[in-house]
């Protein structure tokens, strides 16, 4: 069947099985392999991805289901050589050592920024509790997430200035 | 890589579509919501349908409202939004004491209550809260609508009362004055399935327990009702007394399988345990709604 989505405001189509995972379907696009394969039983988070703006994990939905959808995924994050902040506040923090549940943690995170700007430790270490890491022990993802909280609602208070 | 085997795909467009689909296709046909118990029993080819008919985009599915003494929930409404739910939440709070341990923020927004209802796997969580609160399934065929009671819509593990040709629409829970709810897990770490988990409801009228629900997940192949728990409290004055000879019978009445989760005791014991602690919240909840 004919797929056709839209991920990171660009419209991808390809002729593909009904069976192919949107996780395979987004890292076959020529440049986005950002979008990490892990568990693929739904409980590691690596592979996660905005759909419509909600973090979603990308190996336990049919790439068919998201016709229709906006699909976001880590490659969006940086725009015009500018890092977003959580992913500078994963450099600032030392939020990741191997870095392969890192595209996850960085969609979750930002999922979670937008809905919160302003997460408790409690809501952070929540929102994250489906995205696995097995290297950082969580508190440096936390403190990065922390810290891109912080900054994101300064630089907003600044350019309202 | 885990890919699930080949089949055909289709978008439903109205109920009455996905009906007239399923009717056609036969027992080779299911339903995709979430996906997200579905797709990994595909994955392990566990389950192998011929066709899916994807029905996310039935908005009108995905709804929880009062209306005429109940409560009704559409079957594609997804765990976050009844977890997010005051309505549900002020009624029967339970909901959102299972939906905060129900996998993980991230499942739980593809996630729906009609797939936990049909997937019937007798760890999930929502069947015994459907289950305590007396909820009833609305099933619909072509023919029309048929109502069932929880104790009827579980036919045995992963095996419900919808029939080829049929769908969970709605989830109906009856509204009554009095009551308290309450759904307590015990779980190895966050967002897995339960070691145990308990799930009650009373209604409470001039200091006597009116009625009650109680149920249990993971300890057995199919959720558990607890009747003979049930029968014992009903018409009586809460009492920790009571609550705990409840949960002995909780205890007793399982039937838990030893694995990696643990061996047989120690689940009987969570079985017990919960069911008390359960019991001791709903009750305070119906005395106190803002316990």
């Amino acid at each position: 069947m004919d797929v056709s989505i839209t991920i990171n405001g660009e419209q991808v189509s390809r002729e593909t099985e009904p069976r192919q995972l949107l996780v395979h379907f987004i890292r076959e696009t020529p440049g986005l392999t950002g979008t990490h394969w892990g568990c693929d039983t739904s409980n590691c988070g690596a592979c996660v991805v905005l759909m419509d703006g909600a973090p979603v994990k990308s190996c336990t939905i049919l790439a068919a289901m998201c016709v229709g959808h906006e699909i976001r995924t880590v490659e969006s994050l940086e725009v015009d050589g500018r890092l977003d902040p959580v992913q500078m506040g994963f450099h600032e923090q030392h939020g990741l050592q191997c870095g392969f549940c890192t595209p996850g943690m960085l969609m979750t995170a930002r999922a979670l920024l937008d809905e919160n700007p302003d997460p408790s430790e409690l809501e952070i270490r929540t929102a994250i509790s489906g995205a696995i890491c097995r290297c950082t022990g969580y508190k440096n993802i936390v403190g990065a997430i922390r810290w891109a909280a912080e900054h994101e609602s300064a630089a907003k208070q600044e350019a309202r200035a | 890589m885990q890919t699930p085997a080949s089949f055909e795909y289709e978008r439903a467009t109205s109920v009455e579509g996905a009906i007239a689909s399923l009717e056609k296709l036969g027992s080779g046909a299911r339903i995709i919501a979430g996906g997200h118990s579905l797709l990994p029993m595909m994955k392990l080819r566990l389950a192998n349908p011929q066709h899916l008919i994807d029905i996310n985009d039935l908005t009108e599915l995905s709804y929880i409202r009062e209306q005429s003494g109940e409560i009704a929930i559409g079957a594609l409404t997804r765990h976050v939004d009844l977890l997010k739910s005051d309505l549900l939440a002020r009624h029967f709070p339970l909901f959102r004491d299972a939906e905060n341990v129900i996998a993980d923020p991230v499942v739980r927004n593809r996630g729906t209550i009609g797939g936990s209802l049909c997937q019937a796997d007798a760890a999930e969580d929502l069947s015994a809260v459907c289950s305590a609160v007396k909820a009833k399934a609305v099933i619909r065929g072509s023919g029309g609508e048929r109502v069932v009671g929880m104790e009827d819509f579980h036919v045995g593990p992963y095996t419900t009362a919808v029939g080829d040709g049929e769908m969970l629409t709605e989830v109906r829970i009856p509204l009554r004055s009095g009551g308290g709810s309450a759904h307590e897990k015990v779980e190895r770490r966050a967002g897995d399935w339960a070691i145990a988990a308990a799930s009650a409801a009373v209604w409470v009228e001039g200091g006597k327990i009116a009625d009650v629900g109680v149920a249990l997940s993971a300890v057995g192949l199919t959720t558990i009702h607890l009747t003979r728990a049930e029968e014992l409290m009903r018409g009586k004055a809460p009492s920790g007394e009571l609550f705990a000879q409840a949960g002995e019978i909780a205890s007793t009445d399982c039937s838990p399988a030893a694995d990696g989760r643990g061996p047989v005791d120690y689940k009987r014991h969570l079985a017990g345990v919960l069911t008390t602690r359960a019991l001791s919240r709903a009750v305070a909840r119906a005395l106190q709604p803002e316990a």
